[in-house]
């Protein structure tokens, strides 16, 4: 039996779907759409009703759809290394009109090439595996999936009308993110990295579109110096301008204001969902603020994403009311994913966990999506504390906070090597939490979207040493 | 004094920086550590202590810095946070930590973080704006730098002044006009100036005090420019990338009738393209100087729908009258990376042939790179 979807999820999953539909939408209309990062303060870009796609949101959902390695092996063959940020290689890979998808079987008609590796094993009416003449379960063909191929949407629209074209226009991977309009312009805000800086100048290139950036230097105090404030805030008037040019309209102060609002809500929104794993039992699984985040990142300028948060936070209530929880196995131990998860791997990432009854009780987006404010410079102050822009006691501030409120018993790491900005000063954290906190930390090495750069093996190893840790502490404690 | 002999003084300086380090320090000068890239070394000057340039190591191994750090960070970066752990930098009395990449702005907490856990010294933390050119953007900078000129003060004892700051400025255009003019002679003069040694003098301006080390150049580069014309007959390269400072790797060069007649190198004609204003306030000329900084990987371009850079460096080759361009591409660099396809676009769109070699200051054997040039060198001389 399918699980079932409660009010809250459906509506922030609507959210993202809607975002995505009216982008394509848009640009069917010939009407302008824009690809930002994912902490550009999305309230400019709304006070000019513009259409907006998010490459972060979306090159997760494709390593999460598990092209991931398909679209990050068509960036490297167009030069880019594979060091490079498995985002950014997504990304690129994708604005150069790279694109996953089925291989189609040109000796019949219609469908696909099946790859004979995919799918589930066959099941009889008894529920037993049932087994092939080669001795191995044979597949049940309504699960199998196509082979992945590349394509390439330009070679695509430069074919002439037909059939072919028809069907290789058809055979691009269904799922939204990638189906994602092209870009009009970009917008870019390295308050994350300046990986972004390069990125986005490359789309830019690739599209030959304007760039409108907002450049927040880094940080190396607990809050950001009046002359940071001023610098940005210069650079709001800055692209507010450009904006103005692009659109051929002119900012509308009503409109922004409405975005603001809408924004503070939905990062109020998206801050008190978080908060409810402070529970103890938690009435969610942290993994599912993995999901969730894409509304933040994509939505949360609109209304709609403050109000599914709205309704999720209703969904938790009524958890907690009942004793129930999303999470699908009894909480023995509570911990801290600290990273971007490794987007491919989820389910190898979760199975463990499981296994060992640890429940992500803390995750670092949650005050990494926390905008809020009261005026346009508590706004500028409020961008420049993303993960990758703010001091290392700032960093351990937050942290520890949420370890603190959120009960945690233990730190999982991950070394992220597509984001060296994030993964750069973990070692020294981890000494922290541990001194501070006195909670055991473990590292592992991953990557939020290239899943060539993860190791099972040594994932499980390291979340065993840790349960083992938390075990002693548990011990001692009692 | 012969060329050889000449060449062996900055060979010294350029192989042996502990050595200088402890002589400042013998004679009661105060020396402060610069990390790349464009930290403002006229206050330092200023300031009267002396600045040296820290762009890792070619001898040393990652050992201590791993407490810090992941595997997957430049090892530039690494091996000097190497030094400052392992003792060779304990005489330094600060150190400038810039953060205009990804790898150097945590590692700036790094340094920070471990130089006051160990008591070894004050860091001085600077950001660079990306929008260098607005009014704004000249202004952060100008913010940015008196905070630097205020830490160096409090390092010094007492406070630079503008005047002195305007010193200092003179003596750099003067050291960055001596550098430009050699990397012009050394071009020209292949048959003169190897890559080995031309890389050691470049080197050696990383350590020297500036006034000597310009009026040494400046001598060597007389020499130079009263040679007869060069009769040379092997092909001549541009190089590219961060840093390529390994005389094992460069003697590859040399063995293989490779000559460098300019390049685009972040360790070496990056940083001395453009000069600062000797008038007026120095604190903006100094910011002045930095907006006018360009085709940088590592710097924001306004128009980025073009390829400046990329053509910037294409021309770069053509007008040095060199055949290829050879990239050292600096394992685990972002910005290096992420702009080699549209480099390689300029490159291609000009006819340039390239070749990319990937490295690390950790490399010791260079066999592969050996073949590669080996082979660029006999494509280029058909």
């Amino acid at each position: 039996m399918a699980k079932e979807v409660s009010p809250g999820v459906k509506a922030l999953r609507k959210v993202v779907e809607d975002v995505y539909a009216d982008a394509r939408k848009a640009k069917a209309e010939g009407k302008l759409v824009g690809w930002s990062s994912s902490k550009f303060p999305c309230e400019l870009a709304e006070a000019f009703d513009l259409n907006v796609m998010y490459p972060e949101n979306q090159a997760a959902g494709i390593a999460a759809n598990r092209d991931g390695e398909i679209m990050c092996q068509a960036a490297e063959d167009l030069g880019f290394d594979n060091d490079i940020c498995g985002y950014a290689r997504i990304s690129l890979a994708y604005a150069a009109g790279k694109r996953a998808a089925r291989k189609i079987d040109w000796d019949k008609e219609d469908g696909y090439v099946i790859n004979p590796r995919t799918g589930k094993p066959l099941k009889d009416a008894d529920g037993n595996i049932v087994m092939g003449p080669d001795g191995k379960p044979v597949k049940d063909p309504k699960t199998q999936t196509p082979y992945i191929v590349l394509e390439d949407i330009y070679e695509i629209e430069a074919l002439p009308e037909g059939r072919e074209k028809e069907r290789r226009r058809e055979s691009i991977q269904p799922y939204r993110q990638m189906r994602m309009p092209q870009p009009d312009f970009v917008l870019c805000c390295n308050n994350i990295c300046n990986c972004m800086t390069k990125w986005y100048e490359n789309i830019a290139r690739m599209c030959n579109i304007p760039l409108i950036m907002i450049d927040v230097p880094y940080n190396n105090t607990m809050d950001p110096n009046p002359e940071n404030v001023k610098y940005i805030r210069a650079q709001f008037d800055n692209a507010i301008k450009q904006l103005e040019e692009l659109t051929g309209k002119k900012f509308d102060e009503a409109k922004f204001e409405h975005a603001c609002k809408q924004a503070n809500r939905t990062a109020q929104n998206w801050l008190k969902v978080c908060n409810y794993l402070q529970y103890k039992p938690a009435p969610l699984s942290g993994f599912d603020l993995f999901n969730h985040m894409a509304d933040v990142v994509t939505a949360r300028g609109k209304k709609e994403a403050a109000d599914a948060f709205d309704l999720l936070a209703v969904d938790l209530e009524k958890n907690i009311k009942e004793g129930t929880s999303t999470l699908p196995f009894p909480e023995q131990y509570r911990v801290m994913f600290e990273g971007i998860p490794c987007w491919p791997k989820l389910p190898n990432l979760f199975k463990p966990l499981k296994a060992n009854g640890i429940n992500v009780t803390a995750v670092v987006y949650a005050p990494a999506f926390g905008f809020v404010y009261n005026n346009m410079d508590e706004m500028v102050s409020a961008y420049c504390k993303a993960p990758n822009s703010v001091s290392i006691e700032k960093g351990v501030e937050w942290r520890e906070g949420i370890c603190r409120e959120n009960k945690v018993d233990g730190v999982l790491v991950h070394y992220n090597r597509s984001c060296k900005p994030w993964s750069g000063y973990m070692a020294e954290m981890q000494r922290r939490f541990t001194a501070d906190l006195g909670i055991p930390c473990a590292g592992f090495d991953g990557d939020q979207a290239d899943p060539r750069n993860f190791n099972e093996a040594q994932y499980e190893t390291r979340v065993q040493g840790l349960v083992e840790a938390m075990q002693i502490r548990k011990e001692m404690a009692e | 004094m012969s060329l050889e002999a000449r060449f062996q003084e900055f060979k010294a300086a350029a192989y042996a920086p502990k050595k200088l380090l402890n002589e400042y320090k013998a004679a009661g000068k105060k020396v402060i550590g610069v990390l790349p890239y464009y930290a403002p070394e006229e206050l330092v000057y200023a300031a009267g202590m002396v600045p040296m340039g820290i762009w890792g190591s070619n001898n040393k191994t990652i050992a201590r810095a791993k407490e810090y750090c992941a595997t997957f960070y430049c090892t530039i970066a690494q091996l000097a946070l190497e030094m400052m752990l392992d003792g060779t930098m304990d005489q330094l009395d600060g150190v400038i930590t810039p953060t205009i990449c990804d790898t150097l702005r945590p590692m700036s907490q790094n340094f920070r973080v471990s130089m006051a856990k160990l008591q070894k010294m004050p860091t001085i933390f600077l950001a660079h704006p990306q929008y260098r050119r607005p009014a704004f953007g000249l202004q952060f900078t100008v913010d940015q730098y008196t905070n630097v000129r205020n830490e160096l003060d409090k390092i010094a004892g007492h406070k630079m002044t503008d005047e002195d700051i305007r010193a200092a400025i003179k003596v750099y255009n003067k050291f960055r006009q001596a550098r430009r003019e050699f990397v012009k002679l050394a071009g020209e003069h292949p048959e003169a100036v190897s890559a080995v040694n031309r890389s050691a003098v470049l080197k050696a301006g990383y350590f020297m005090e500036k006034p000597a080390y310009t009026e040494k150049l400046n001598e060597l580069n007389a020499e130079l420019a009263a040679l007869p014309a060069s009769n040379w007959n092997g092909v001549k390269i541009v190089t590219s990338g961060i840093i390529c400072d390994n005389p094992v790797l460069l003697k590859i060069f040399d063995d293989n009738n490779v000559a460098i007649a300019t390049d685009d190198v972040a360790h070496e004609s990056r940083t001395i393209r453009v000069d600062a204003d000797e008038e007026g306030d120095p604190m903006m000329a100094l910011a002045k100087q930095f907006a006018n900084e360009d085709y940088d990987v590592l710097l924001y371009d306004e128009a980025s729908n073009q390829n400046r850079r990329g053509e910037f460096v294409a021309n770069l080759v053509k007008e040095s009258g060199a055949k290829g361009l050879v990239l050292f591409m600096q394992q685990f660099c972002d910005p290096e990376e992420m702009e080699y396809p549209y480099l390689k676009k300029a490159l291609d769109g000009a006819g340039i042939p390239h070749i990319k070699l990937g490295i690390d200051q950790q490399m010791r054997d260079f066999g592969q790179a050996a073949t590669a040039i080996q082979a660029f060198a006999d494509v280029l001389s058909m």
